[in-house]
């Protein structure tokens, strides 16, 4: 009986430790964030790696997504004859949640991913063992910049999300459904509000900074040898998806 | 100039220093020698402050770097120079920005001064023309080739080598340690050589301590070690494994 307990117990005091040293991290990244020297050139291509080379997954997926809410929206709104509010339920369902988490999954598989496996072989190669006996301090050099760079990127992706699922469903909708392009775009600019945008922009920047935390965090604590790193970026992607659609529910519910 | 004292570090239950003792000389080059998973590298870790001793101290030039923290550390760390065993280079720069990096971090110096530093560091360790090559398109050899023109750059007064000849041929090694010897006589760096590269190392070393589960069982020059009765030290040099000891405890 009593290995029951031990077991748990362990269980639950690693779970703690965990959480205590992702938090401790997550002091340090802030407290670092404001201590010169800033890192504009390591912030510059951190940047372009989350933004610029996400764009086609981003505009990919948004296109896709925007799609299908316009076929599938069309056939619910069909049944009780309200085809005519197909622009609002489109850009809604986008603008508010989908474009954020799907935007936020995206990048996580595509950038969140490769930076883990990136500082994790930099740990085991021991690169920043070698930055710290340069005196360069390795959370400054190569943790602040995704940080930074990923709250700036995903709010900005989230709109191209957003703004391309939209031309994606009035494609849908008006060359394939018949629907007029004045209802579409006309009921959507009288049932989205400013504040349903900034809901969207909120959630993707608190995203943002979710997905670069915890998936630096999984490389710079990452195991020994490849498949240490493996690990890592396994956990990193795994927790991280998890962490989005439970954070994303949690704002839904009582925060925003 | 370095001085470490009754250190002891255990992870978890695992105790890997057990009340290290030793002295290392100014502008001598010392090697510590003993079986893999010893500790040397955890010893090595200690002095530049990469690891804190459960216990102990390191006195380097007067200043213990097991209780220096921040802007302070940092500073005592800028005389030190450590050259990693498998190089540590920065795999998505190129040579050129690999060892140019301490210079353009941690001084003021001019694109030009910087540059002509960073060639004549790379023909002290003969790889001049090789500035624009990415260190996986390099060989292990010349990877720690980098890696020494690296640590020498910023002319630190003490460089830790970490196994700079490990999975190298014999040529190489050779090769490797005349480097450091060369190199070691023009800039006048103290040096500290973890290796087991027996019996080379005697050749560039001024003193050898040999490290034992733990703890340093003997100190002395080249000549003294070989020559030593101690009986761990002196299969450790013939490669035989734990003969003697084991020998004894059955008797």
């Amino acid at each position: 009986m009593s290995f029951i307990f031990r077991y748990i117990g362990e269980r639950v005091i690693n779970l703690w430790i965990f959480l205590g040293r992702m938090f401790i991290f997550l002091t340090e990244i802030f407290f670092y964030i404001f201590i010169p020297p800033f890192r504009f050139k390591n912030l510059l291509r951190q940047i372009r790696f989350f933004g610029n080379k996400s764009m086609i997954v981003v505009i990919f997926t948004g296109a896709f997504s925007g799609m299908v809410l316009a076929l599938q929206g069309f056939y619910a709104l069909n049944k009780f004859g309200a085809e005519a509010l197909l622009g609002p339920v489109v850009a809604l369902s986008l603008i508010r949640e989908l474009g954020p988490v799907l935007c936020a999954l995206m990048v996580t598989g595509r950038a969140g991913s490769a930076i883990t496996a990136e500082i994790g072989i930099m740990k085991i190669t021991e690169q920043i063992d070698a930055l710290t006996v340069m005196a360069v301090n390795p959370m400054k050099y190569v943790v602040v910049p995704n940080i930074l760079a990923g709250i700036i990127t995903f709010p900005l992706l989230t709109a191209i999300f957003n703004v391309v699922g939209i031309y994606g469903g009035y494609l849908v909708s008006v060359h394939a459904l018949g629907l007029s392009e004045g209802t579409y775009f006309a009921q959507m600019e009288l049932y989205v509000d400013m504040e349903d945008i900034r809901i969207g922009l909120y959630k993707s920047l608190s995203f943002g900074l979710l997905v670069t935390w915890i998936c630096t965090f999984m490389g710079y604590n990452s195991g020994y040898g490849a498949r240490g790193v493996s690990r890592a970026t396994t956990n990193a992607v795994v927790l991280s998806s998890v962490v989005i659609l439970l954070w994303d529910y949690m704002l839904g519910a009582f925060l925003l | 100039m370095i001085e470490i004292r009754e250190l002891y570090k255990a992870f978890g239950k695992q105790e890997v220093l057990k009340g290290v003792n030793l002295f290392i000389n100014e502008g001598e080059v010392t090697a510590i020698i003993g079986r893999s998973g010893g500790g040397k590298s955890v010893l090595l870790k200690h002095i530049v402050g990469l690891l804190k001793p459960d216990r102990g101290s390191i006195l380097i030039k007067g200043k213990d770097i097991t209780e220096l923290k921040g802007s302070k550390l940092d500073q005592l760390r800028a005389e030190i120079g450590v050259v990693f065993q498998g190089g540590a280079l920065f795999d998505s720069m190129t040579v050129y920005e690999n060892v140019a990096f301490p210079l353009r971090e941690k001084t003021k110096l001019d694109k030009g001064t910087i540059y002509e530093s960073v060639l004549n560091a790379l023909k002290d360790v003969g790889l001049k023309g090789m500035e624009y090559k990415y260190p996986a398109e390099l060989s292990g050899g010349m990877r720690k080739r980098v890696a020494l023109a690296r640590a020498l750059i910023g002319k630190p007064k003490i460089i830790l080598f970490d196994e700079p000849t490990t999975g190298l041929d014999p040529i190489l090694v050779r090769s490797i340690h005349k480097l450091i010897r060369d190199t070691q006589k023009q800039y006048g760096f103290t040096g500290l050589i973890i290796s087991h590269e027996i019996p080379e190392i005697f050749e560039i070393s001024d003193r050898v301590a040999m490290l034992h589960e733990g703890k340093i069982v003997e100190v002395g020059t080249p000549e003294e070690i070989q020559k030593s009765e101690n009986i761990i030290v002196k299969n450790f040099i013939m490669g035989i494994e734990n003969g003697g000891l084991n020998e004894e405890r059955k008797s």
